[in-house]
Parts: structure tokens; sequence; C-alpha cells
């Protein structure tokens, strides 16, 4: 017979011991895919597959374009996305007379955060490549990235709003500032890299995106650099994505060093997220 | 002895918090200079009365104000009347200290700075007066540039108090300001409101009777949002015409 509290120890340990061992199975398995993707794809990585122009339907060349294109992409992603979710935020923290309004805004928020992504590309499809006529180009994918990345500002930008004390803002109300000054002086400088960390997090999901620029912008080869928000443009993820299925001929390693690209963008955008989070 | 012309006036002051009646018809004249301490038990308002004199209560949603309260001839309940404004004139310490996450030279000239641009110059004089004021000078004048989050809680609420100071207050409102306080940080703050009493006309409201009985000169007794009793605090204490006053004081409950 085993006493009960050698049978409590025991248990402490199972459990222990289970908690472990799913945080470093995580942990292995994340390493395990980027090891997988160095392995498969470090070879063919050099410095004319990262820089020159895509040849041969990209069987040669480099990706160049798709690299320039995902960033280039992500920038007009965030310029949509984060002043219009910070003021979002902003209105329904700290000016928003709270109430039923507010609730049903937010519950419209959490909402959107879970529509799907081709929804949004569909969406952005009809209204600005078609209805506003910008055409298939960088501009409406933008847009359309943005829509989908601002419920994830929204919240994140709320909950650093939530983290500044209640104190601050008093003491700044009650020696004559306004909401304005309050908000500008007080309220945002104090949680921007929260705000930050939230946003990067965002951005680094739309830079996977395939769905959503499907139908708004991007091209499948596109042996020139998109010259401005009108162009058409080519993106990794899509890239990635026709040279696996569409292209007979294309050389596995170009495959796999193309999604350990953007792999490595990714990663390096959370990365930038986690650091601006600790501040 | 003349009259003396009451710096405020508090005609008929109505508060609710949605259904919940806060203050029930408070009439009350304030008068220029000097100490008015504002005590009663825990819930009768005191908080409530002071956030009304500095449109502080409007940050509530819920809070219905009726009433007067008049203010060098205007009444600052009145929609029209400038906040920002009513709130240079009529400063406000909290309970806790909150000085901001900033310097300590920072701190005190925010409330200058939102005014406006102010010549640098100009600025440090302010800081430095408002600091000597509070009696804060001389424990931080070779660390302005630091944070304000590495002063004690005693010196965090001086430098509260010079942050007020700073905007050149007619009134200071003080809420309980010390109650996170130890007793020799407290005494500091008592010595500070003494000297004070000169230039601003400070009104306490505090939990501590021999705080009120040592640094004030009149006293207001607040029970369950009425005003019960107001005079010198001196009566108050020895003579009160209300027998729950004279209860309260003498710590027969509270």
């Amino acid at each position: 017979m085993i006493r009960p509290e050698r049978r409590a120890r025991i248990l402490e340990h199972l459990v222990d011991g289970l908690i472990r061992a799913t945080f470093w199975g995580l942990v292995i398995l994340t390493l395990s895919i980027v090891a997988y993707f160095v392995i498969r794809g470090a070879g063919q990585l050099d410095w004319e597959f990262l820089a020159a122009m895509p040849r041969n339907r990209g069987i040669e060349g480099g990706i160049f374009p798709a690299i320039l294109g995902t960033v280039l992409l992500t920038a007009g992603t965030a310029l949509v996305a984060l002043p219009l979710g910070v003021m979002a935020a902003v209105y329904l923290t700290e000016y928003a007379p709270g109430g039923r309004a507010v609730r049903l805004i937010n519950l419209a928020i959490v909402n959107l955060a879970g529509v799907p992504s081709v929804v949004y590309g569909l969406f952005g499809l009809a209204v600005f490549v078609l209805l506003l006529g910008l055409g298939s180009s960088l501009g409406a994918a933008s847009l359309t990235l943005g829509l989908l990345t601002l419920p994830v500002v929204v919240t994140a930008t709320r909950e650093a709003l939530l983290t500044v004390p209640r104190a601050y803002r008093e003491a700044a109300f009650a020696l004559g500032a306004s909401r304005r000054q309050v908000v500008l002086t007080h309220v945002l400088p104090y949680c921007r890299s929260g705000i930050m960390a939230g946003a990067l997090l965002g951005l680094s999901r739309a830079m996977g995106e395939t769905a959503p620029i499907l139908v708004t912008g991007v091209a499948v080869v596109l042996p020139r650099l998109p010259t401005g928000f009108g162009s058409r443009f080519m993106a990794l993820p899509y890239h990635l994505y026709i040279s696996a299925t569409q292209i007979p001929g294309m050389p596995a390693e170009r495959i796999w060093a193309t999604a350990l690209t953007l792999l490595a963008m990714v990663l390096a955008l959370n990365l930038l997220a986690g650091i601006l989070g600790n501040d | 002895m003349p009259e003396v012309e009451p710096v405020l006036s508090i005609r008929d002051l109505n508060l609710r918090f949605g259904d919940t009646r806060v203050l029930f018809d408070i009439d009350l004249d304030v008068t220029a200079g000097g100490v008015t301490a504002i005590i009663g038990p825990s819930g009768s308002g005191k908080s409530t009365l002071l956030r009304c004199l500095n449109r502080m209560v409007d940050l509530v949603p819920v809070a219905r104000v009726e009433g007067e309260i008049l203010f060098g001839g205007k009444d600052i309940l009145d929609s029209d009347y400038d906040v920002v404004e009513l709130r240079q004139k009529v400063g406000m310490v909290f309970q806790k200290p909150n000085p901001f996450p900033r310097s300590i030279y920072d701190n005190v000239a925010y409330g200058p700075r939102i005014r406006g641009k102010v010549a640098r110059g100009r600025l440090d004089d302010i800081v430095e007066q408002a600091l000597r004021s509070a009696a804060l000078w001389d424990e931080v004048k070779d660390r302005l540039g630091t944070s304000a989050m590495d002063l004690s809680g005693g010196q965090q609420q001086r430098l509260c108090i010079a942050r007020c100071l700073a905007v050149k207050p007619e009134i200071l409102l003080m809420d309980e300001p010390c109650s996170a306080l130890d007793p020799a940080s407290t005494a500091r703050i008592e010595d500070l409101i003494t000297d004070l009493r000169e230039d601003v006309t400070v009104l306490l409201v505090t939990h501590n009777l021999q705080q009120a009985a040592r640094v004030s000169d009149d006293t207001i007794f607040l029970l369950g949002g009425e005003l019960i009793e107001s005079g010198p605090t001196d009566s108050i204490f020895t003579k009160a015409s209300d027998t729950r006053t004279d209860d309260y004081v003498t710590g027969r409950f509270g």
C-alpha cells in the first residue's frame, strides 16, 4: 500500500514532468521545423538568390522582387492598420462614454478578428480593386491586409492602454490637462512598447498571408520591381505557393530556400516584438 | 471683526452616482486663506465633495451634480465654465502619491508646460520655487533629472504638492494626503500645510481627527452625505452643537 502523502508526491512529480515534457516538446518541435528548413534550403541561399531578379519563371535567378514586395506590403499594411487601430483603441478606452455602444463595438472587433482571411481578400477585391478603382495593386493589397490586421492592433493597443494606472490620468486631469493632452503626453508614451509589440505580432501574421493578396494584387512572376502603390507586385507567400504547385521543373531546394527566407523575416519581426514588449 | 468674503460658496449641492444619492443639500462657505478640514466616517461623501470643487467628478460618467458652487463670482458647475482654468486655480493632491514616471523636474514642470511654451530659465525658476514651497528643494536639488519614482513615499507626496503649486493655485484640495505615509512623513506634510496656508486656501479631507485638530482653522463634519456642522475647529472639537458631531469627534463612532 502506498501512503497518501507518498501518493501526493508521486502525482506532483508526474504533473511536473508532464508540463516540462510539453514545454520541451514544443521547443523541440519549433526548432526542428526551423532546422528542417535550414537543412533543405540553406544550400540554395546565396547572394544571387536573395538579390537577383527571377529568370525563366523563377526556376533560375533570384527572388528579390518577392522579398521587396513582402517588405513593401508589410509596410503598407502597417501604414493602414497602425494609425487606424491605435486611434480606434484610444477612442474606445479614453473617449467613449462606455455602456452598450462600446460593448457592441468590442463584439464587432472580436468577430472581425475571426473572419477568414480569404473573405477579407474577396472584400478587398470588391471594394478596393473594383469599387474604388485601385486595380490589382500594392495599394489595394495593403488596404486589405491592413483591415485584416486592424482587430489585432485595436485589441493589443486597448490592453496596453489599460495597463496605464488611473492615478496618472487623474493627476494629469487635476493639473488642468485636456483629454488630448492626457492621451498624448501621458497615456500613449507609457504604453508605447506594448502597442508596438502587439502591432508587430499582427504584422508578422499579415506578412505570411496568401489568400487576401491573391485577388488584390499579387503577381506570379514579375521580372520588375514595383514602382509605387499602384504597381502589381510579387510576395513571398504567394511565390512559395506558386513555386511549389504551379511551375513544373522548379528545383525543390529553391522552394525550401524561399520558405526559409519568409520564415526568417517573420521570426525577425516576432523577435522585435518580443524585445519591444519586454521594454 | 469684519465679515470675510468667502472664496467658495456652495449652494444646495446635490450629487447622485446613478441611483445612489451621495451628497444632500450641501450649503457651505469657505473663507479665503487658512485650512479647512473635512471630517466624517468612510462613505460620508468627503472625497466626493472635494472632487466637485475641481470638477474631477466629471470623470465619473454616472455622476449627476445639481446646485451651485460659486468661485470668483461664477458658478463652476456651469457647463460653460472652463474646467482647464478651474483646475489651474484649484489644485488637488491625492490619497496615494501619484507622481508621473518621469524626472522630478518634469513632474513639477508638467502643469506650466501644458499651458504653453515657457522659457527654460523661467521654468527653472518656477520649478525651484514650487519645490521650495513644498519643502523638498534641499533634498532633490542635485538630482532633478532622476526619476520621481525613486523618491520615498513622503517625498513623492511633497513632489505632488510641488507639482500643484507650480501652477499657482488659489485653492489646494487634499484628499487624505497622509493616509499612505508613515508618521514622520505625515508630520512633515502637516508642517507644510501649516506653511502653505499663507498663500493658498487648503481644503483637507482627513480620517485622522488629531490631524484635523492640529492643522485646521475650520472644520466641516459630514455624515451620510449631509453636512452636519461646520465652524471653527476649536468649537467643533470642544463644544459641538450637534450631538452626532460630538459623538464622532470624541470617538464614540466612526
